[in-house]
């Protein structure tokens, strides 16, 4: 996952003779064939296996429309809340010597390691009526497992690693000269963050984003588990797939599952992009460099 | 996609949801989407010209003790329409949301309609399915859902019990050995209903599935009734579906009066008309009378004659239970 962004430019040494690099080549491509091309051309075909006018019908039907809009309102709000705490987690960790830094490092991987299932637990043993704070929040009339709040909070913990983990390797290998130098110019922290770490950081933030807007928009365990899967209230995207699938209603839920597919190709393209902008600034600096 | 963006847009932000007077949330278990669909219509329209009040049915689908289990943990349910009485007592017990006695609340303890355990085989019948004693043959695979996560399993599970300790010289100990012939013939075990008979007609394993009467009239509506036969056997057993109004729910959202009247409601010839329309067996005479025709007589044993759904749960199916020691000595082999 990491170090994604910046892949040094090596010079590339074989010895492996034609035939073995011909079998190599092949085994992976049919796999990517196999189990990645074909299963994503089929969710097309079926989703349009009966026509433009059904698949549309599937998009703009009001369950439909609402898990488009829960799905969408829950990555506005997890997605910028990881921004922050990636932010913040990854400065911290990178600029500055604490106790208890590698403990919080380890705690940062924690979603990654948990099952989504449990995570979406955690949340109903800590909310649900029976949990720790449930006959409290049942009290105040605040509800949060099985509303919104839950699909948010789960998507939250689920996507909670990936800003932070994109930019960590960045700024440490970055190092804090540049900020000294900012600090001793006189700068205040706010310039110093604008002007000297944010411009360093921007690609690897990006693509730190867009990883978790598709987690947070495709995840399917941890909400599942918080949503109630009320239909029209709190049904995201993956969930209504799943509803639609079971309704024996393929053309729809292979269409609800087509508009999943389309956010992982943008993304995709995205993180190429992000990638390919990285590497060329890199180049960049590189040819900087030597010319001075 | 022209279309599409604007709606798209316009849901995301103009689309509060119409606000009706009265609002219901029905959790219910998976192969019940299909009545409640035909009955929410009828009833909303039966309490608009009654009460002239607005009312919208919400529903919420899953495996009946997960659901269940949603209830407890706090999904705010006006009322549970389940599959077997445990998960509404497991309400009772563990959440405390529903007040003891609810069976007594409506007729027919609580169940509006009932269903059976029926064989479904593919067209022609190939492997010559008649009978549960064909489910243990070599080289026949069942399907069936897991009885630890679902109901319908679990009436599987006691449907084939029941007819091999009715055998002559039938007891608890052939039984067993019956049961785990079947389940040792199970390639796939799915968590609901819903999603064995997906494993049957969609992705066409295996050569029975074991499930309600009225979800095979669901198969047959939504993939045509030439691909499969439905084999009734020789006996089977009575599951009476029962429904609770959630007593916690409705007294803090004021909503006791639909909900009473909504579960009140499927009592009525017009519910019992819908039921049977949906091949739910009807409690109703003068309906049972009319739908005579797709309801064959089978012999049926109820739920009593192992203790009641309580004993029962606790013998069979909870943890280190006899479910779990066939699936045991199934692994093992």
């Amino acid at each position: 996952m990491a170090g994604g962004v910046n892949n040094a430019p090596r010079s590339i040494v074989t010895t492996e003779t034609r035939p073995v690099r011909i079998v190599l080549t092949g085994i992976a491509l049919a796999f990517i064939g196999l189990f990645l091309v074909v299963p994503l051309v089929s969710v097309f075909i079926e989703a349009f296996r009966q026509g433009w006018h059904l698949y549309l019908a599937a998009l703009v039907e009001p369950d439909a429309l609402s898990a488009i809009k829960l799905t969408l309102i829950t990555a506005a709000i997890a997605v910028p809340l990881n921004l922050v705490f990636g932010l913040s987690a990854a400065w911290a960790i990178a600029k500055f010597e604490f106790r208890g830094k590698s403990m919080l490092i380890t705690l940062i991987d924690l979603p990654f390691a948990v099952s989504p299932v449990v995570a979406g637990l955690i949340y109903v043993l800590l909310f649900g009526a029976q949990g720790w704070w449930g006959p409290w929040l049942a009290d105040h009339d605040i509800k949060i497992i099985f509303a919104v709040p839950g699909i948010v909070l789960a998507t939250v913990f689920v996507t909670f690693p990936f800003v932070a983990r994109e930019l960590i390797p960045l700024m440490e290998a970055q190092g804090s000269d540049e900020e000294q130098a900012a600090m001793v110019l006189g700068a205040t922290g706010w310039q110093m963050f604008w002007r000297v770490t944010l411009p360093n950081i921007k690609w690897g933030l990006l693509y730190g984003v867009i990883l978790a807007n598709a987690r947070a928009m495709g995840e399917f365990g941890a909400v599942s588990v918080v949503s109630g899967h009320v239909r029209g209230e709190t049904n995201t995207i993956p969930l209504h797939v799943e509803i639609l699938y079971n309704e024996y209603n393929f053309v729809a839920a292979f269409a609800c599952a087509s508009l999943l597919a389309l956010l992982a190709l943008v993304t995709l393209a995205l993180k190429s992009w992000v990638e390919w902008r990285t590497e060329r600034l890199a180049a960049e600096d590189r040819r900087h460099a030597t010319e001075e | 996609m022209r279309k599409l963006i604007p709606a798209l847009l316009l849901s995301v932000f103009a689309a509060a949801p119409a606000l009706a007077d009265v609002t219901l949330l029905n959790v219910s278990y998976d192969v019940m989407r299909d009545f409640y669909k035909d009955y929410n219509p009828v009833f909303a329209k039966h309490y608009q010209a009654k009460f002239n009040d607005k009312v919208t049915i919400q529903q919420s689908h899953g495996g009946s003790s997960k659901q269940a289990r949603s209830v407890i943990d706090g999904l705010e349910a006006d009322v549970v329409t389940m599959n077997q009485s445990t998960d509404i007592d497991a309400i009772v017990d563990k959440g405390r949301q529903i007040n003891a006695g609810w069976e007594k609340k409506f007729p027919n303890e609580a169940a509006p309609f009932s269903s059976l355990q029926v064989l479904i085989v593919r067209k022609g019948n190939p492997k010559g399915i008649k009978d549960w004693n064909d489910l243990v043959k070599p080289g026949v695979q069942v399907i069936v859902p897991n009885p630890k996560t679902s109901g319908n399993g679990r009436y599987t599970f006691l449907a084939a019990w029941g007819y091999a300790a009715k055998l002559p010289g039938g007891n608890d100990a052939k039984a067993r050995d019956f049961v785990t012939g079947v389940f040792k013939n199970v390639p796939v075990l799915d968590a609901g209903g819903r999603a064995a008979t997906t494993t049957f007609m969609q992705r066409n394993i295996g050569d029975v599935l074991v499930t309600f009467e009225n979800e095979a009239e669901m198969i047959a509506r939504e993939f045509g009734r030439g691909g499969f036969e439905v084999v009734y056997p020789s006996i089977s057993i009575d599951a009476d579906l029962p429904v609770a109004v959630v007593d916690k729910v409705v007294d803090k959202k004021g909503t006791r009066k639909a909900a009473e009247a909504y579960l009140q409601y499927l009592w009525s010839p017009e519910g019992q008309e819908v039921a049977a329309q949906n091949y739910l067996r009807p409690r109703d005479k003068a309906v049972a009378a009319k739908y005579a025709k797709q309801f064959p007589a089978v012999k049926l044993f109820g739920i009593d004659e192992f203790g009641g759904w309580k004993v029962a749960q606790k013998k069979y199916f909870d943890d280190g239970g006899i479910y779990d020691q066939v699936a045991a000595s199934i692994a093992k082999r």
